[in-house]
């Protein structure tokens, strides 16, 4: 024990970190911030450490060649001990880390935590949250599959929207005319060395500020955060009613970490790797390209946009929703703390959650894409050709035939983006279904050019029949009166 | 303060070094600006005319789907130099070749000759045989090569991804710009 003793001495004398570990250790925090609300943030730098962990062993494989990065996740997943694990754990730790940290930040809004004098504290979680989603989009680039090529394809036509410098923009993305090797090249650059670099900056400081400042107390109403008097009450508060922060709050980030440690490796252990999907041959085009989870969202409002919005929708909103963040500390750097006064933050948060929420489940379900091989793969459900002759029959062919299943499902098959077709015989009459079939409109392509008269009437013919037997087909009003005044 | 504003030997010299630090600094680093933004080139340098095969590979009043590999090809590319195409032969020499880019985002439209429309899984944007929009989130219709027959091949004037902003076309461009 004494030879420890000596040992430790020897280095302390030279390194003297002991004091300085002791006071960030033991610094008191208020008592009610010892809760499970404030494990966030020190689980964030925990998947932080696990990425860089992982990545590195990954690097040791990985090339970051046009021509081979694909290859060589290949043998990650299949070939090398242990590789397809640690892919798996990157993979999972990246799913993890943008959730906890938008967990984080949610937190820290309902807390009131970036109000005085945390302001500097809440700024560069917002670029931490930026560059967490940047280390997500940079990282799917690097899985150099079908995805990864047409999600560039993607950020390329979003960024060639940009006025005046779109098309520099473009090479500067890309690193050259079109998506390839000088590519990848740079967004390994990106999410090896430059974003992380920063990353561990930033978070360096943010921890900095966390004990210089204090963490940010428990919110009560009533306690009223002002800039005159709010770091006298704060260290009153932390000192009369305070704990040390080791161990009384670091065991409860001690066991959440070890908690998220767990459960990205079960689902790496259950779920397996992320891909690669298709080789990135941009020769195949039979494939349908989907950003990765924490981008659906965006995908889903992408498609949502109408043609004349979409520029300045895609360019401005992000600008001002980070513009929004960054000002949220000088806009309301002062004043309650507790969600029961703050009605407007409760539901702002609710808002953007649910509204989150909802475009994520539609870009899973991406309702408003074609499904390019419904009108050979899904058969029409054989109670819906109940037709008696014929030309209704050869109607269901040219309905099959003519690619109308990839937007409009029948039976619960094929596409969604037009509307289902299994009752439209009693929503449009048949002089309305001629006119939409040869017209088109409300976003379907007319169909005039490209089918024969007899085609049309086949079709439209079909198209009749298809409505449950208990309800009457559609009639033309005007016509129905003008019936009814003949007779 | 009156400390700080005296000027000694030692103080002078070490400000004569933060200044030659900083002048070694930004000459040094200049020139690097120009090495990050070497990708960036005029309009139509990245391009140029590219066969497409034999004109016997696209029948008439057809549309096809052809491949080149990209002009400026490095050898770490591996099979992303290579770009598809789709060509529609209207009749004789006339032909229509459209980018494989969705105008919306650029996702890879495909091809449906019985209902003779080209769809995007992406978004679904929709266009008819002739490239015009059909419907969906596109603003346009798709993006168009310039085109020449030479020697009985097809060849097309191409070399970089098509985006809103580079439309391909160089002479629609023209007649835009005069419109």
């Amino acid at each position: 024990m004494s030879r420890l003793k000596e040992v430790y001495n020897w280095f302390e004398r030279r390194l003297q970190l002991e004091g300085p570990i002791k006071e960030a250790a033991l610094h008191p925090v208020p008592r009610n911030t010892a809760s499970w609300w404030y494990v966030f943030g020190s689980a964030a730098m925990t998947l932080l450490m696990l990425q860089i962990a992982t990545g590195i062993l990954l690097a040791i494989i990985y090339v970051p060649s046009g021509g081979e990065a694909w290859k060589t996740l290949d043998q990650l997943n299949h070939q090398l001990y242990l590789g397809w694990f640690l892919r798996a754990m990157h993979g999972w730790g990246s799913n993890f880390m943008v959730a906890v940290v938008l967990i984080h930040m949610a937190q820290v809004f309902m807390f009131g935590a970036y109000k005085f004098p945390r302001e500097l504290t809440w700024i560069l979680g917002v670029f931490l949250l930026l560059m967490t989603l940047g280390m997500a989009f940079t990282g799917q680039v690097l899985r150099f599959d079908q995805d990864a090529y047409w999600g560039l394809g993607i950020g390329a036509s979003i960024v060639s929207r940009v006025p005046l410098i779109g098309g520099p923009l473009v090479h500067l993305l890309l690193g050259g005319p079109i998506i390839a090797g000088a590519t990848l090249s740079r967004f390994f650059a990106l999410h090896v060395f430059v974003i992380p670099g920063l990353m561990l900056l930033f978070a360096g400081l943010h921890v900095w500020m966390v004990l210089k400042l204090g963490i940010n107390e428990w919110p009560m109403p009533g306690r009223v955060v002002r800039r005159e008097t709010y770091i006298q009450e704060y260290n009153e508060m932390a000192h009369k009613d305070g704990v040390p922060f080791v161990p009384d709050a670091l065991w409860k980030d001690l066991f959440f970490s070890a908690g998220i440690l767990v459960a990205v490796a079960v689902c790496a252990l259950l779920f397996g790797p992320y891909g690669p999907g298709g080789q990135p041959d941009p020769t195949i085009i039979q494939t349908a390209p989907k950003p990765d989870f924490f981008f659906l969202w965006l995908f889903a409002v992408l498609s949502y946009l109408p043609p004349e919005m979409e520029t300045p929708f895609v360019l401005i909103a992000p600008a001002i929703g980070i513009l929004v963040l960054l000002a949220l500390p000088f806009v309301a750097g002062v004043g309650e703390k507790s969600w029961h006064r703050r009605p407007v933050a409760v539901l702002v948060l609710i808002t953007v959650a649910v509204s989150w929420g909802i475009f994520t489940h539609l870009g899973v379900h991406t309702p408003w894409s074609p499904v390019m091989d419904a009108w050979s793969g899904d058969p029409l459900p054989q109670k819906l050709v109940h037709s008696e002759t014929a030309l209704e029959r050869q109607g269901a062919v040219v309905f099959q035939a003519k690619q109308c299943r990839n937007c409009h499902s029948v039976g619960g098959l094929g596409g969604q983006r037009g509307p289902a077709l299994d009752d439209v015989a009693t929503r449009l009459t048949e002089d309305q279904l001629i006119r939409q079939v040869l017209q088109g409109g409300g976003n379907m392509p007319a169909y005039g050019k490209n089918l024969s008269p007899p085609e049309v009437n086949a079709l439209v013919r079909f198209l009749e029949t298809l409505k449950p037997a208990n309800r009457p087909a559609a009639v033309d009003a005007s016509q129905e009166a003008q019936a009814q005044l003949g007779k | 303060m009156s400390d700080g504003k005296k000027v000694t030997r030692r103080t002078l010299l070490m400000k004569i070094g933060i200044a030659i630090n900083a002048i070694v600094g930004v000459a040094i680093t200049v020139p690097v600006i120009g090495y990050l933004f070497s990708p960036v080139k005029r309009k139509g340098a990245y391009n140029k005319w590219i066969s497409l095969g034999s004109l016997s590979q696209f029948p008439e009043g057809q549309t096809r789907l052809a491949e080149f590999v990209n002009p400026f090809k490095r050898p770490q590319d591996g099979e992303t130099a290579k770009t598809p195409c789709w060509v529609r032969r209207v009749g004789g020499n006339t032909f229509q070749v459209f980018a494989i880019n969705c105008a919306h985002l650029g996702c890879p439209v495909r091809w449906f000759p019985q209902s003779e429309l080209f769809m995007c899984p992406c978004h679904g944007g929709v266009y008819y045989a002739n490239g015009d929009r059909a419907s969906g989130p596109p603003e346009r219709g798709l993006f168009q090569y310039d085109y020449k027959v030479v020697g009985g091949e097809l060849h097309i004037n191409a070399g970089q991804m098509p985006t809103l902003a580079n439309e391909a076309m160089a002479q629609k461009e023209k007649l835009v710009c005069l419109g």
